[in-house]
């Protein structure tokens, strides 16, 4: 099968501190793909190359055998969960709305058809009952159910999830990442998730890419998820354990930052 | 002055047929602005906008006001100061948010600059008061095509743009991962709405632009969230302010600015409470499932 996300020799830096170096990958169509690493390691960088929004230092990087354009119809993006302001004029179909003919010019002059489209893509992501409450009332789970119905309108070959699952709860978790895996299994989409946190999609993941110190190691997670890998990662002795089919990390350099949304934020403005 | 002539200052309908007829021109043009005011209002919302619709009012007085002085078109002058300080606060950024104090800064200088060029020209002291709270009862026929002439071009050019505008408004960061060129499109925005100060400022003045360009989807805002109700909505009240307000401002001696934006006022109080007590019974479109 051929690859739907290729990467070739691609190197990222920013200043003197590269991100990462020389790598190479590629994505199957109906992979769900994992890249974890601490603040300000790259990872939202990583999306931004796939999206055409941030060029490479170095190599290749190639979206369906071409090379990556800003505004793919190929990719669907969920963004970081960040709140709407509670007056904004918008209501929930109308923000997935955006998803399905948004970027196109003029008006909407066949109102029934985008209708319809919007109508099933609510009815994928269980928002059907607050189709019409204006976002900013709605809660930070809800909000992040109709991203991921603007994101699939397209029904994209590549899901580009910018940690879809901050600051949600552990229902709205679980209940957003099936959604993603669902897209995953049964439309053959590609998922490419960034996340600090692999528990909550760890019975979902195929493979990980893991960006830590300027370097990085790809392969399943039994294989990355190690003791020994992560130390070598990060430079220093880093503890893996698994629990009950849980994967905890002990000793990162900064685990003090990783749970903390606000601090998360600004190492990724860094990145 | 008692009261009952101050009250026929403000209304006074004799002849009032006659005077329908000649002032059938103004009611057009309050109509065009209407129009135009209710669709560039609602982008104006979403964008978060209102602070500097009143600055660029300031510099498209500065503009009207030397064009006065030195016998240029008004309507000119203003046009290129408003559409100046549109540029300027558009090529600054996409989202005027973080922009207040710079439009703070520009405010009180374009309002100075446009006191000086009124204090220095000597011809009839109604045309200085005129560019600042309005005139429209004297508009011929090539001026009131001028106006809908600009208008409808303003209009075209905003419908050309509509959703990838709606889009980057509203939806910035995914706007831009789409394609949509969110920056420049914020850009064009501002060159329309600096127009379309220039066109309202002949109706209510540089100090009252705000009633037509931000008060009508404000209002619209408060009763509905969905997008072509709002498009609709704002567009019937800002044409009933400024038609009504015509035809109000006809019999007495007053400027129509006041009448304009007292009315602009009365729907948006009206529309507040509507959207409270509705808030206040907790409706806002969601479907309860049946405990």
């Amino acid at each position: 099968m051929k690859p739907v996300v290729s990467l070739t020799g691609a190197s990222l830096k920013f200043g003197k501190r590269a991100l990462w170096e020389d790598l190479d990958l590629d994505i199957k169509p109906g992979e769900f793909f994992a890249v974890l690493g601490p603040n300000g390691s790259g990872k939202t960088s990583f999306l931004k190359v796939l999206l055409g929004l941030q060029d490479l230092h170095q190599g290749r990087a190639a979206l369906g055998g071409r090379p990556v354009e800003r505004g793919s119809r190929l990719i669907g993006y969920i963004p970081q969960q960040k709140s709407f302001a509670q007056d904004t004029p918008m209501r929930a179909r109308d923000l997935v709305g955006l998803g399905v003919d948004g970027h196109r010019w003029g008006l909407r002059l066949s109102p029934a058809k985008a209708n319809r489209r919007i109508d099933e893509l609510l009815e994928l992501v269980g928002a059907s009952d607050y189709a019409k409450v204006p976002v900013g009332q709605l809660s930070g789970g809800e909000q992040q159910r109709l991203r991921v119905g603007q994101a699939l309108a397209t029904d994209p070959k590549v899901l580009l999830c910018d940690e879809p699952l901050l600051s949600l709860d552990l229902h709205h978790q679980q209940a957003v990442s099936a959604l993603i895996n669902r897209q995953c299994r049964e439309r053959n989409s590609a998922v490419v998730f960034v996340t600090h946190e692999i528990n909550p999609i760890i019975d979902y993941v195929d493979r990980v890419l893991y960006l830590a110190g300027g370097r990085f190691k790809v392969g399943t997670p039994e294989e990355v998820m190690t003791t020994e890998v992560l130390s070598d990662l990060y430079g220093s002795h880093v503890e893996v354990i698994h629990a009950n089919g849980r994967i905890v990390v002990v000793g990162l350099p900064d685990a003090t930052t990783h749970h903390h949304a606000e601090s998360h934020a600004l190492a990724g403005e860094a990145a | 002055m008692d009261a009952d002539s101050i009250l026929a200052a403000i209304f006074n309908f004799e002849n009032y047929g006659e005077l329908l007829v000649l002032v059938q021109n103004s009611i057009w043009a309050g109509a065009v602005l209407g129009l135009l005011g209710g669709l560039v209002g609602t982008f104006v919302m979403k964008r978060d906008l209102a602070f500097a619709v009143h600055g660029i009012s300031e510099l498209s007085f500065a503009g009207a006001a030397f064009a006065l002085l030195v016998g240029a078109d008004i309507v000119f002058g203003s046009l290129v100061g408003s559409v100046a300080a549109a540029l300027l606060l558009g090529l600054m950024g996409v989202k005027a948010r973080d922009k207040n104090s710079t439009i703070g800064v520009i405010m009180p200088f374009g309002l100075g600059l446009g006191i000086l060029f009124l204090s220095l020209y000597e011809g009839r002291a109604a045309n200085k008061f005129g560019l600042l709270t309005g005139q429209i009862v004297s508009v011929d026929t090539v001026q009131l095509t001028a106006l809908a002439g600009t208008a409808l071009a303003v209009i075209v050019a905003l419908v050309a743009v509509w959703r990838p505008l709606n889009f980057a408004s509203l939806d910035p960061e995914l706007a831009e991962a789409r394609g949509v060129p969110v920056r420049r499109l914020g850009i064009v925005f501002m060159v329309l709405l600096g127009i379309s100060v220039a066109l309202s400022i002949q109706v209510v003045g540089a100090l009252l632009v705000l009633a037509l360009l931000i008060t009508p989807a404000a209002a619209a805002l408060r009763v509905t969230s969905s997008p072509v109700a709002v498009v609709v909505l704002s567009v019937v009240f800002a044409v009933t302010a400024t038609v009504g307000g015509i035809l109000l401002a006809l019999g007495g001696r007053i400027p129509i600015s006041p009448y304009v934006t007292t009315l602009s006022f009365i729907i948006y109080v009206v529309c507040r409470a509507i959207g409270s007590v509705r808030a206040g019974k907790g409706i806002n479109g969601r479907v309860l499932q049946a405990q």
